[in-house]
């Protein structure tokens, strides 16, 4: 029982250093496998003479940073307009499922809309544009890769959004709310004079992982993000799978380097929190009240809403495509439905969505039964340790090509790379994490007095977790395992270097089909694997209501 | 903590120890290629993890067929491996030769030709000896006709790769838009064109196989004739054979579709584009492609062949089978089913795929010849007039000078 | 386990605190050395944060790590501050009636029932008389979100009485109440320890209830200085 709440650790901290190690050495030359035991600069010599470096590197940068600040921004504000009012609910039931949608389905509905031959503009021609054939615009994949960035912030701010929820309801929000209005602010001035700064502390890390991903991610910069030159991390990914075996040592090199980006995209981060720290400090200081404040809130709404609603009509797109015949443009509609690319889809689906099934929901329910023990068995009222603190949170702060790439190595020296073991084992240094997110705050939030008394009525420790603690938790459990669910199915980058191919996914299969520009099998692909989380999702949202229909305190 | 421990061993194996975890076990008990029977018993029951390209439906649906008849016949499971780049599976191959899995390695067939499958033979990466001329279909393969089954991009094959099927680059247009003598009619005459016409041309960034080969389709077209591409390529003769071509790129390159500043991934995208109006010409190595495009509602039925007189490039592709593969016998099986009749037939039908067969039509049984010739042809496959001469490949060393040489300069993002 | 605890002890022992002193942060919170006898209340008086909670946690085996305890409690002829909580038997009683949301009625006071309690007519009984005697017969199969404040508090009281507790440890548990039914409330509570001849400790600041309980009375410091 001692070694129980440091399983989940191990289970992140031991690959992630592994791996990590298994980036590094090569990255300097050394890599006994290969035949090469002396340590030389040469891999980074090789990186820095790749053509337009600066420019991969400039982009994954800006990527991160502006992902992240745009995405807080909008989650910010709306939190600032809409705390205490019944917007505030209804977002977070329509955020919930949104959540729930993969990276890589996200960034195809929102390609099927923006692209020059997509959706949005389909419906406004010929009659609103005149455009009769697309017009020779770069949207999707533009060099500055805004397109990449409106993407990304079309995921993170629903995901900060959803943080900020949890970490709420431990700050006086309606009493600071009530002061503020007393003394003459504005709504929204007064969450972010009183409110922001306590706030931002709790979501911090929550931040500095959506810097990380947005700046190293791969899946969504293969189908969003520009291909002259692509981002660091795909082009590291790509020099990974080259034949030329000398360029896996540059590989590694540049995920030390990406290393580096993220943490520089993290660094200045921190310098801008310093900067808004310091405006902040200006304004309030000179008592400004903002009090006719209702155009920005409005707008503060209005923008993360239609964030959302951009999503769902991607989502829409999405099933257009995968029923549409023949459908050229402008057309609003398809001229004729067909079932032909299910039907051409089907009979290769049943592998990659065994795989998807399995994947996510063992490693689902062992990083539950890992993260529960660990709760559990942490001593209540107490923060955790800043070091099990750091190791939860360092698959998500650090970029995946990372450690991913050692992590293969070593999958392949084990033999183990392409089998369900490895494959689940990786899938739960990234489940756990999130599964920890989604239940620490609620497993703290249940009143401590319900186990004690249960304890003082007589309750062995075990009793009184399997009788009071875990039923009082059943839907924060349930909403945990369909993020976890998610998380599973969600993985890109995992999947293909670990399954080793042999284990594709659903995710594996669409992005692969990214390259494929086919859209009606992509959206037939991107659908599948928005479909097993959503429903997750509405189980956990409708199961307590039916489990406890007689237990009115339980069905919130 | 038995995970924390496996772990832990396994970053003291990469790491501490160069010793090979899997010894070579299976290399004397395989039979031979030449006793079949014996080749047959050991695959029953076998998985071939058959890596293949996996960017073009009709293909993967016709690799599932494979699949299904694979087991019907002998018993054997195919697991198509989708790659985007076939150098994924070559640069598997080769990690597990590195790490010294001399056995049971992970990729038993891969769908192959030039400077992947040059890559592969230079480093002693394929089952050897040649194996794929002693198949028993192998005597139906149109050897004499058909050149290019046993030259790789003028690397001889020497038996270590089995052709699948022929490809020649193939261009089209929607003749709905476009009227084809206003269009141009080799590669060199493009750029001229996209000045009036902006935006109305593209190609896959290479290395994408399509995009590299419209690159080498202008090299031949524009370099000078004293320079002898079937040759491997020098620094000296790159830059003089080049010259010409790289001027016409850089002048196309902003009347390009985006400007040049964003290519699609491969050919099928370009159906897309095709089918939206954004782009006038399609290419693709299969002279059927259009065809099982149009069967697919993917391209409008008024596509029609673009004839390029002078002649495009042709080659062959095959499959092929690594030295360590774990269902080596399987993999043959396989790479003999796919020069089989019956494979070869379902192959060129354009409603399904319509890639050209590498059989000797001539040489078959009466029924497997009729079938042949009854075969839908599909509305937009070029007919005998229309196609061009066949070109053949640069030596393989040309095409990664190309690609290197076409990253400097438009990788650059601006 | 059960029998183990409930063997130790003899019915209608004292509460003894032998050299009892909780600190936190250096600061003494309280000192106590005295004995409860059976059927006495013990009332403890002091602001909020004085730490008057904190003696209730350490007897029952709940004390934060954060604060500093020490000293020998005694329940008759056992040394109690070394057992496991769920040994000690201490009903606990608070503010908040803190039934369990899950259960209904019946099953909340199941809960609370000692296994010896054999057979499912025994238990059926037992349940029925508990909640007979806290005059809300027939609600077994109520939610307890849907009963009323004053009944929430009732039922609490029956569940712990149920548990046959050695002691009852109650924090503040009126001053939710409106102040008719506190009254009631305050005689329920009282007359149910008394008849059970236990010990008990009321901590509060509502003078009236150390009135009520009619037993000695603590009073304890300021809070510490922060």
């Amino acid at each position: 029982m001692r070694i129980a709440p440091l399983l989940a650790l191990a289970v992140i901290g031991l690959p992630v250093t592994a791996g990590l190690a298994g980036t590094v050495l090569p990255a300097f030359g050394f890599l006994p496998a290969l035949g090469r035991e002396t340590f030389s600069l040469e891999p980074f010599r090789e990186l820095f003479a790749a053509p337009a470096l600066g420019d991969s590197v400039r982009l994954s940068l800006v990527t991160g940073l502006a992902a992240a600040l745009i995405s807080l921004g909008l989650a910010g504000a709306f939190t600032a307009a809409a705390t205490g009012t019944p917007a505030f609910e209804r977002m977070r039931r329509l955020l919930a499922p949104l959540l729930a949608v993969p990276h890589a389905a996200a960034a195809f509905a929102f390609a099927f809309l923006i692209a020059p031959s997509g959706l949005i503009l389909r419906l406004l021609s010929p009659w609103a544009t005149g455009f009769e054939r697309p017009p020779n615009v770069l949207v999707i994949g533009d060099p500055a890769g805004l397109s990449l960035i409106a993407g990304l912030v079309l995921k993170e701010t629903p995901f900060l959004i959803l943080l900020i929820l949890a970490a709420l309801p431990q700050m006086p929000t309606t009493r600071s709310r009530q002061l503020a209005a007393s003394l003459g602010y504005g709504r929204m001035a007064g969450f972010v004079f009183l409110q922001w700064q306590p706030l931002y502390r709790q979501i911090r890390l929550g931040v500095l992982a959506v810097i990380a991903f947005s700046s190293s991610v791969i899946d969504v910069a293969l189908i969003l993000g520009p291909n002259l030159p692509a981002p660091l991390s795909v082009r590291l990914a790509q020099w990974m799978v080259d034949p030329d075996l000398s360029l896996r040592f540059m590989a590694s090199a540049g995920a030390v380097l990406q290393l580096f980006v993220t943490m520089a995209a993290i660094l200045c981060w921190i310098g801008l929190e310093w900067l808004g720290a310091v405006l902040l400090a200006g304004l309030r200081d000179r008592g400004l009240r903002f009090a006719r404040d209702a155009i920005a809130r409005a707008m503060a709404v209005g923008l993360p809403l239609a964030t959302a609603l951009l999503l769902i009509l991607g989502i829409l797109a999405l099933f257009l495509w995968c029923c549409a015949g023949f459908w050229p443009f402008p057309d609003a509609l398809p001229g004729n439905w067909t079932l032909r690319s299910w039907r051409s889809a089907w009979p290769r689906l049943d592998g990659p969505l065994a795989t998807t099934m399995i994947a996510a929901i063992a490693s689902t329910a062992i990083g539950m039964i890992l993260v529960v023990l660990r709760l559990a068995t942490r001593p209540s009222g107490r923060p955790p340790a800043a070091l099990s603190r750091g190791v939860m949170w360092l698959p998500l702060l650090l970029p995946q090509v990372g450690f991913l790439f050692g992590l293969q190595l070593l999958a392949i020296r084990t033999g183990t790379d392409g089998t369900y073991g490895a494959l689940i084992l990786s899938h739960l240094i990234f489940v756990i994490p999130y599964l920890m997110i989604a239940l620490q705050d609620g497993w703290a939030a249940l009143d401590p007095r319900y186990e004690r008394v249960a304890t003082a009525l007589g309750a062995s420790p075990l009793r009184t977790f399997f009788a009071i603690r875990l039923p009082l938790m059943t839907n924060a459990l349930l909403a945990a395992f369909a993020i976890g669910f998610a998380v599973s199915v969600g993985q890109y980058l995992t999947t293909v270097l670990i399954g080793a191919g042999r284990l594709p996914t659903l995710t594996t299969e669409a992005v692969a089909l990214a390259a494929g520009d086919n859209r009606r099998i992509i959206a037939v692909y991107a659908l599948l694997q928005t479909m097993p989380p959503l429903i997750l999702f509405a189980i956990a949202a409708i199961l307590p209501t039916l489990l406890w229909r007689n237990r009115r305190a339980m069905a919130a | 903590m038995t995970v924390g421990k496996a772990w832990l061993s396994a970053a003291l194996c990469l790491f501490g120890l160069a010793g090979s975890l899997s010894p070579a076990l299976a290399e004397n008990k395989a039979p031979a290629v030449s006793d079949w029977t014996a080749i047959e018993k050991a695959a029953e029951g076998q998985t071939v993890q058959w890596n293949a390209w996996g960017g073009a439906e009709n293909i993967n649906a016709y690799i599932d067929w494979v699949g299904e008849r694979m087991e019907a016949l002998y018993g054997v499971s195919v697991n198509h491996v989708r790659l985007s780049d076939t150098a994924e599976a070559v640069s598997r191959v080769l990690a597990e030769k590195a790490a010294g899995r001399t056995a049971n390695g992970s990729v038993d067939l891969i769908w192959i030709n030039g400077e992947n499958f040059v890559a592969m033979k230079e480093r002693g990466l394929l089952e050897t000896p040649g194996w794929a001329t002693l198949l028993p279909n192998w005597k139906y393969v149109d050897v004499k006709g058909k050149p290019t089954v046993v030259t790789d991009f003028t690397v001889p094959t020497d038996g270590l790769e089995s052709p699948w099927g022929m490809a020649k680059l193939t261009f089209w247009h929607d003749t709905a838009r476009t009227e084809a003598g206003q269009l141009p009619h080799s590669a060199k005459e493009i750029a001229d064109w996209l000045k009036d016409n902006p935006g109305r041309f593209t190609y896959p960034a290479p290395p994408d196989f399509i995009g590299s080969t419209f690159l080498k389709q202008l090299l031949v077209e524009t370099a000078p004739e004293k320079i002898d591409l079937s040759q491997p390529a020098t620094d000296e003769n790159f830059a003089a054979a080049t010259k010409t071509m790289f001027a016409m790129l850089d002048e196309m390159r902003p009347n390009l579709w985006r400007g040049g500043q964003r290519h699609p991934e491969n050919y099928p995208a370009m159906k897309a584009l095709l089918a939206d109006g954004e782009i006038d010409i399609l290419f693709a190595f299969n002279p059927g492609e259009a065809s099982s495009g149009i069967a697919a509602g993917e391209l409008p039925e008024t596509v029609r062949p673009l004839p390029f007189p002078a002649g495009t490039l042709g080659n062959s592709h095959f499959v092929t089978v690594p030295f360590n593969a774990a269902n080596r016998e399987g993999a043959l099986l396989l790479a003999n089913f796919l020069i089989s009749p019956e494979a070869q037939i379902r192959k060129e039908n354009a409603e399904l795929w319509g890639d050209p067969t590498v059989l000797d039509v001539a040489s078959l049984p009466e029924d497997d010849r009729k079938a042949f010739e009854s075969l839908p042809r599909g509305p937009a496959t070029p007919s005998p007039e229309q196609t061009g001469p066949v070109i053949v490949e640069p030596h393989a060393s040309w095409q990664d000078r190309l690609e290197a040489e076409w990253e400097k300069r438009y990788v650059v993002g601006g | 386990m059960d029998k183990q605890a409930t063997g130790g002890v003899k019915a209608g022992a004292s509460l003894g605190f032998c050299n009892v002193w909780i600190a936190l942060n250096g600061h003494l919170l309280l000192q106590l050395d005295r004995t409860v006898m059976p059927g006495e209340i013990l009332t403890v008086m002091g602001p909020s944060g004085s730490g008057k909670s904190s003696l209730l946690a350490f007897i029952g085996g709940f004390l934060d790590p954060a604060f500093e305890a020490d000293g020998e409690i005694w329940l008759g002829e056992m040394r109690i501050d070394k057992c496991p909580p769920a040994d000690r038997h201490c009903g606990l009683l608070f503010q908040d009636a803190l039934l369990f949301p899950h259960m209904n009625v019946g099953q909340n006071l199941s809960f609370a029932l000692p296994a010896e309690v054999k057979g499912r007519k025994a238990r059926k009984d037992a349940i029925a008389g508990a909640l007979q005697n806290i005059g809300l017969p027939d609600i077994e199969s109520r939610d307890p979100a849907t009963l009323s404040g004053g009944q929430k508090a009732r039922v609490a009281l029956a569940r712990t009485l149920l548990s046959r507790p050695n002691t009852m440890l109650l924090d503040e548990p009126f001053s939710s109440l409106d102040a008719e039914l506190r009254a009631a409330m305050r005689d329920l509570t009282f007359g149910a320890i008394r008849r059970a001849s236990i010990p008990a400790i009321l901590v509060t600041h509502d003078a009236a209830d150390a009135e009520a309980a009619g037993g000695p009375v603590v009073k304890i410091g300021a809070p510490p200085a922060i």
